[in-house]
């Protein structure tokens, strides 16, 4: 006698605790295989774009706070290259320097959320998970000596940044750096050759580089399928041109690689915060001649950063006001999201989890 | 499939395991006899002789002591710091303000403490339920009269408890966050320490020279 089956409809999310937000899947199940997925978005939308049409540019700022807000200061900074772009605003050094030390911490910071929680999703609840959010608060704090927030920090301002780093702040980054390789190794011992680890993501999800090319897919996600593609490199903006990293490629495109990929870039990151460091020169931090209403000609700007996420970036539009007249964000996580359904139909339950963790999403960048 | 990479990650969990903890008990932390008598400043025998009801539920282990992280100076905290005396009352706060939280009512002719005209006040009003401490208000205010605050717990039963009233503005105490403050933080003022005391102690001040900044570099280097 064979069993037979059929395939169950099942709704997961919004209110599901794995799907990293209010995130919904309508996804059809044969038994353990999922055969059919359908991703549901809209559930965080706030309508920040239309909502930052009615505010200034500096205002915008505490906008972009939110969009991603596990890394809300590579968020402020593409927003910021936009604004200067748009208005011709030649920035301060100093200002750039720390805005850079600034996106690279939060680099380091959001890397650590994503590992932890694929590492969660695979059913290790905890250690690895509290081990990186340890580190995390470390780096938050040091948030907390720049500008007075952890998480929505809306540090940066047109032409630089709000106000210059405090005393104490240079000892407390000196100690993180020489404390933050070692934690890192320690994640690595602990999950890179983890049998169970290796077992369970080597070889899943599977997506290929063309495919991720043509939904025009950036970031860690790309890097782990051996595309190079950084725009810290290929389109330099900031001083990235001026300070020298490795770009950590993989070939296997598995959630094993995508892993892989994140864990490298902290060491590259840390590399890049101490260069930062040597390069750094007094002067001011923002140039004493830009205005705290900034006005720019009509006209429109389009600058993008290589977040956390990938490549995000900020379309504005201006016809002279004061505030934007139209802001389009391209997100990462949405378009991330895109090949969610080719990377997990034919897959098993447990390891659909595992493997939509690994594209690193937020949901309040997807909807925003 | 040897096992012997679990056995290198189990050796790095037992390597955290007898780590320093890192984690703060907030609000309040279990002590026992020793803690809270540490806690007070008094040596063990101390405490039972001088207190001994506390001393006892300190054996019991149910006395607690409050805990938390130190807070950063620049922290923009909720309790705003208002300096009647320099509010001129032109409500670029309010103007500033994202959310347009801050209501001011304020009626002409009050008094002139600054060179020109003031206005005085009669409602300043910041719904702090809607506030996203961003901190752009204090950033506008050109008379440094709006600080942001240093603490940060404030919690109530009702939404009406979330709006601060400029009465409790006045009242409240002095203890302005140096966020966006440069005065404040180059003089060292504690907001968790000290209060400020005179209104001329929050002015601004002249912008340290280029030469000053780089001595201050190299002197921190």
């Amino acid at each position: 006698m064979t069993l037979k089956t059929e395939p169950i409809t099942i709704n997961i999310g919004p209110q599901h605790p794995s799907t990293h937000g209010v995130f919904r899947m309508r996804v059809t199940f044969d038994g353990e295989t999922v055969v059919d997925l359908e991703p549901i978005f809209g559930y965080l939308h706030r309508g920040s774009e239309k909502l930052a049409e009615e505010r200034t540019y500096t205002q915008v700022v505490t906008l972009t706070d939110r969009m991603d807000y596990v890394a809300s200061m590579t968020n402020n900074q593409g927003y910021i290259l936009a604004v200067e772009k748009l208005t011709g605003i030649e920035p301060s050094p100093r200002g750039v320097w720390l805005r850079m030390i600034a996106a690279e911490l939060q680099r380091i910071a959001s890397h650590l959320v994503a590992v932890g929680f694929l590492i969660q999703d695979l059913g290790a609840w905890g250690t690895p998970l509290i081990y990186a959010m340890r580190e995390r608060e470390k780096i938050l704090d040091l948030f907390e000596m720049l500008c007075g927030a952890r998480i929505t920090n809306s540090y940066l301002r047109p032409g630089g940044v709000f106000m210059d780093a405090p005393d104490e702040f240079w000892p407390a980054l000196d100690i993180l750096l020489a404390d933050l390789p070692q934690r890192i190794d320690e994640l690595d011992q602990l999950l890179t050759n983890n049998e169970i680890i290796v077992a369970r993501t080597i070889n899943v999800a599977v997506v290929e580089p063309e495919a991720m090319v043509n939904a025009s897919i950036t970031g860690p996600m790309l890097r782990a399928g051996g595309v190079d593609w950084d725009l810290r490199h290929r389109d330099p903006y900031d001083y990235y041109d001026q300070v020298e990293f490795e770009r950590p490629l993989h070939t296997a495109s598995d959630n094993n690689a995508r892993y892989w990929v994140r864990l490298q870039e902290m060491r590259e990151s840390i590399k890049i915060v101490k260069q930062c460091i040597e390069r750094i020169e007094p002067g001011p931090v923002r140039p004493p001649e830009v205005p705290f209403l900034v006005r720019p000609p009509a006209g429109d700007g389009y600058a993008a950063v290589e977040a956390p996420k990938g490549e995000l970036g900020f379309y504005l539009v201006s016809d002279g006001g004061i505030a934007p007249y139209r802001c389009h964000v391209r997100a990462p996580s949405l378009i991330n999201l895109t090949l969610l359904r080719e990377m997990l139909v034919g897959g098993m339950v447990a390891d659909m989890f595992v493997s939509f963790g690994s594209i690193d999403i937020n949901m309040g960048e997807v909807d925003r | 499939m040897t096992g012997l990479n679990l056995l290198r990650a189990l050796f790095v969990t037992m390597k955290n395991f007898v780590r320093a903890p890192f984690t703060v008990q907030y609000p309040d932390r279990r002590v026992g006899l020793v803690g809270a008598a540490k806690a007070e400043g008094k040596s063990p025998l101390g405490l039972i002789r001088n207190n001994p009801k506390r001393a006892i539920k300190a054996m019991a282990m149910l006395a607690t002591v409050p805990e938390k992280v130190p807070q950063n100076k620049r922290f923009r905290g909720n309790e705003f710091t208002w300096l009647e005396t320099r509010c001129t009352g032109c409500a670029s706060c309010a103007k500033y303000c994202p959310l347009g939280i801050i209501e001011i009512v304020t009626h002409p002719g009050g008094i002139d403490v600054q060179e020109g005209e003031s206005y005085g006040i009669d409602v300043f009003d910041i719904d702090i339920g809607r506030c996203m401490f961003c901190g752009l208000c204090v950033e506008a205010c050109p008379y440094d009269a709006l600080h942001m605050g240093a603490t940060f717990e404030r919690s109530t039963y009702t939404r009406a408890g979330l709006v601060i009233p400029v009465d409790e503005l006045r009242a409240a105490p002095k203890t302005p966050s140096s966020w966006f403050r440069p005065q404040f933080e180059e003089r060292g003022f504690n907001p968790f320490e000290e209060q400020v005391e005179n209104h001329h102690e929050a002015g601004r001040h002249e912008q340290p020279t280029p030469e000053e900044l780089r001595q201050r570099w190299v002197n921190q280097r």
